[in-house]
C-alpha cells in the first residue's frame, strides 16, 4: 500500500508539471499558432535561474526559493519575449512548421550552451526550510514540499484558467485567437498581446522549472525528454481548451504513476500508448476541436 | 508543330537538369576512393544522404514534417544487424529484412499520424518515435546501451566479400544511386504530381477526386521504407546498430540536412547530408559545440535561408538566365 500511494504521489507531481507545461504550450499555440519546442529548455532555464540565485546571487546577494519563484519566470519570460520579437515574429506569415523548426534549433542552442557551462551532471537544490520535512498520514509519509508543489500548481493552473475564461483580458485573448484581424480593428494592440502571451507561456514553464528544482536535480537536459511527453499530453488533450490541458496533465500523471506500480516496464511508454489509442478513437483529442 | 517541339525541348532541358548533375555526382563518387578520400567517410555520408532523400520525399513533396524518422532508420538497423549476426543470413537478406521491418512500421505509424495535420503530425511522429526508443532501450535483442556490435558484413549474394573496403564502397554506391533514381522516378510519376497537389491545396485535390489520405499514407510508407534501407545499409557498413539511431536527435538531424540542402529539391538532401557529416567529422572533438552549431544552422536556415543551399543556387541560376 505504501508503495502504491508513493507512486500515486509521484504521478501527481509529474502530472502537475505536465499540466503547467501543456497549459503554457496551449496558450502560446492558441494565439501564435506555433508549437514552442523551446518549452523544455525554458523549463530548464527556470530551474537554473533558481539554482544560480541561491548559489551565486546578484552582486553578492543570494536569493532563496521564494524570490526565485517570482524572479526566474520574469527573467526567462523576458528572454522569451526577446526571442519572439527578434525571431518568431518574422515567421507568422509562413507555414507554422517553420516556427517549430526555429524553436527546435533554439532549444538545441540553449541546451548545448548550458551543457558546455555546467556539464551534464545534476546539481542539487535545497528544499526551503519552511517546506522541509513531512507528515505521517498513517497510510503514507507525505513530504511537505511535494504537497506544496501539487497545491501551488493547481492554484497557478486555475488562476490561468480564470484569467483566460472569466476576465475581460481573457476575452480579448480568446477573441484574438479566433480572429486577430477583427480584434485589431477594434483598437486592441494584437502584436503586443501576442508578445506578452508568449512571455507568459514561457514564464509558466520557468515557474514549473523552479518548482521542479528541489525534486529533480537541476540539469541542462532536464527538459529535453520531458517536452516530448508533454507533446503527447497535448495531442491527447487537444489544445482547444485550457481546462482540458489541466485535466489531461494531472490525469496522465496519475495514470503514469499507477503504471509504475503495477507494470514498471511500461511506465515510460504508457502515455504514448494512450496517445495512439486516443488518435484512433478521437483524433481531435479528448477536449479538442478540429480546426 | 512549333508548340510541340518547344514542349519537347523544355522536357529535354528538364531531364538534362537532372541527368547531368547526377552523372557528375556518380562519376565523382565512383573515383573518390582513388582520389585519396577515406571510403568509410563517404559511405557514412551516402547512408545519411539516402536517409535525407527519403525524408525529403515526405517533407519536400508531400508537405508532411515527420519529427520521428529516426525510428525507421533505427528499426531497420536493429533488424538488419540482428538478422546478419544472430540468424547469420547474407547481407542482402539482412538489408531486405531491415527495410521490410521499417516499411511495416511505416504503414502502422503513417496510418495513425495522417489522422492529424501540420503541427500535430510532427508531434505525433515525434511521440511515437520516442515510444519506439523506450521500447528498444528495454528490448533484450537490442542489448540496450551497448547496441548490437560486431555485426558481420558477410558475403553479398554469398559471393562478394564485403570485408573488402572497395567491395563495400561500391555496394553502398550502387544501392544509393538506385534509390536516388527511384526517388526521382517517384517524384515525377503521376503519383508524385498528385502528392505535390495535395501539398499545395489538399481540399482542392480532394474535390478533384483524389483520396488524399491514401496518397499521404503511401508517401509515408515509401519514405519509411527508403529510410529503412539507409538504416539497414548503415548497420552493415558500420557493423553496429545502436540507440543513437533511434533517438530524437537523429530525427532532428535529418530535418536539418534536408532544410540546409534545400527541401523539395532533389539534390538538396544529398548536399545537406555531406555538409553535416563533414561538419560533425571536424567538430567531433569539440563536445557540445556540435549541438550548438547544429542549432545555429537551424535558426539561420529558418530565418534567412529557407530555400537551402541547392534551392538558393537554383534561384540564382534562374535569375542569371
Amino acid at each position: 500500500m505504501q508503495a502504491l500511494f508513493g507512486q500515486l504521489l509521484i504521478g501527481l507531481i509529474n502530472g502537475a508539471f505536465y499540466a503547467m507545461l501543456s497549459l503554457g504550450l496551449a496558450v502560446i499555440f492558441g494565439l501564435l499558432n506555433i508549437i514552442n519546442f523551446t518549452h523544455g529548455a525554458q523549463y530548464m532555464m527556470g530551474a537554473f535561474c533558481a539554482w544560480f540565485l541561491l548559489n551565486h546571487g546578484i552582486g553578492g546577494l543570494t536569493l532563496g526559493y521564494w524570490p526565485s519563484l517570482i524572479i526566474a519566470p520574469i527573467v526567462v519570460g523576458i528572454v522569451g519575449i526577446v526571442i519572439e520579437r527578434t525571431m518568431l515574429s518574422r515567421l507568422y506569415k509562413l507555414d507554422h512548421l517553420y516556427g517549430l523548426l526555429l524553436t527546435f534549433g533554439l532549444a538545441l542552442i540553449i541546451q548545448g550552451l548550458f551543457r558546455n557551462e555546467f556539464g551534464s551532471s545534476g546539481m542539487p537544490y535545497q528544499i526551503p526550510s519552511v517546506l522541509a520535512g513531512g507528515i505521517n498520514l498513517g497510510f503514507m509519509f507525505l513530504p511537505i514540499y511535494r504537497a506544496w508543489v501539487i497545491v501551488a500548481s493547481l492554484v497557478v493552473c486555475f488562476a490561468t484558467w480564470f484569467v483566460i475564461e472569466r476576465t475581460k483580458l481573457g476575452s480579448y485573448l480568446r477573441a484574438a485567437t479566433e480572429n486577430p484581424a477583427l480584434v485589431q480593428a477594434f483598437g486592441i494592440n494584437v502584436p503586443r498581446m501576442i508578445t506578452l502571451t508568449f512571455g507568459f507561456g514561457v514564464g509558466l514553464a520557468a515557474l514549473a522549472g523552479v518548482m521542479a528544482a528541489p525534486i529533480y536535480q537541476v540539469n541542462p537536459l532536464m527538459g529535453a525528454d520531458l517536452i516530448i511527453v508533454v507533446f503527447a499530453v497535448v495531442v491527447i488533450g487537444g489544445m482547444g481548451s485550457i481546462m482540458g490541458a489541466i485535466l489531461t496533465g494531472f490525469g496522465l500523471g496519475i495514470i503514469e504513476g499507477l503504471t509504475k506500480y503495477f507494470w514498471p516496464e511500461a511506465s515510460s511508454t504508457v502515455i504514448f500508448v494512450i496517445m495512439v489509442i486516443v488518435l484512433l478513437v478521437r483524433p481531435a483529442g479528448l477536449f479538442g476541436r478540429e480546426r | 508543330m512549333a508548340a510541340i517541339a518547344e514542349r519537347a525541348a523544355i522536357r529535354t532541358a528538364a531531364r538534362n537538369q537532372f541527368l547531368v548533375p547526377t552523372l557528375v555526382m556518380v562519376v565523382a563518387l565512383a573515383v573518390a576512393p582513388f582520389a585519396g578520400v577515406y571510403p568509410v567517410f563517404i559511405e557514412k555520408a551516402l547512408c545519411f544522404a539516402l536517409f535525407a532523400c527519403a525524408f525529403n520525399l515526405l517533407l519536400g513533396f508531400g508537405g508532411l514534417l515527420s519529427f520521428g524518422h529516426a525510428m525507421f532508420l533505427g528499426t531497420a538497423g536493429y533488424v538488419a544487424a540482428h538478422a546478419a549476426k544472430v540468424w547469420g543470413v547474407t547481407p542482402e537478406i539482412a538489408i531486405l529484412a531491415g527495410t521490410a521491418a521499417s516499411a511495416a512500421l511505416g504503414a502502422v505509424v503513417g496510418a495513425l499520424a495522417i489522422r492529424r495535420q501540420g503541427i500535430y503530425f510532427a508531434m505525433i511522429t515525434l511521440a511515437i518515435a520516442q515510444m519506439m526508443y523506450f521500447f528498444y532501450v528495454q528490448a533484450p535483442f537490442t542489448h540496450g546501451e551497448d547496441g548490437i556490435q560486431a555485426v558481420p558484413r558477410g558475403h553479398l549474394f554469398g559471393l562478394i566479400d564485403l570485408g573488402d573496403p572497395l567491395a563495400m564502397y561500391y555496394t553502398v554506391l550502387v544501392v544509393f544511386v538506385a534509390a536516388f533514381a527511384l526517388i526521382h522516378r517517384i517524384i515525377h510519376s503521376p503519383f508524385g504530381q498528385v502528392l505535390k497537389s495535395i501539398r499545395e491545396n489538399e481540399p482542392r485535390a480532394i474535390s478533384l477526386g483524389y483520396d488524399a489520405d491514401r496518397y499521404k499514407l503511401l508517401a509515408f510508407v515509401l519514405s519509411a521504407t527508403l529510410a529503412g534501407l539507409a538504416g539497414a545499409l548503415k548497420a552493415i557498413v558500420f557493423q553496429l546498430a545502436s540507440l543513437t539511431d533511434v533517438y530524437w536527435t537523429m530525427s532532428g538531424e535529418v530535418v536539418l540536412m534536408t532544410l540546409l540542402g534545400g527541401m523539395g529539391t532533389i539534390f538538396g538532401p544529398v548536399v545537406g547530408a555531406f555538409v553535416i557529416v563533414t561538419l560533425e567529422n571536424y567538430l567531433a572533438g569539440f563536445g557540445e559545440w556540435v549541438t550548438i552549431i547544429t542549432g545555429v544552422i537551424f535558426v539561420v536556415c529558418v530565418l534567412a535561408f529557407r530555400r537551402g543551399i541547392v534551392g538558393e543556387l537554383a534561384a540564382w541560376w534562374a535569375r542569371r538566365r
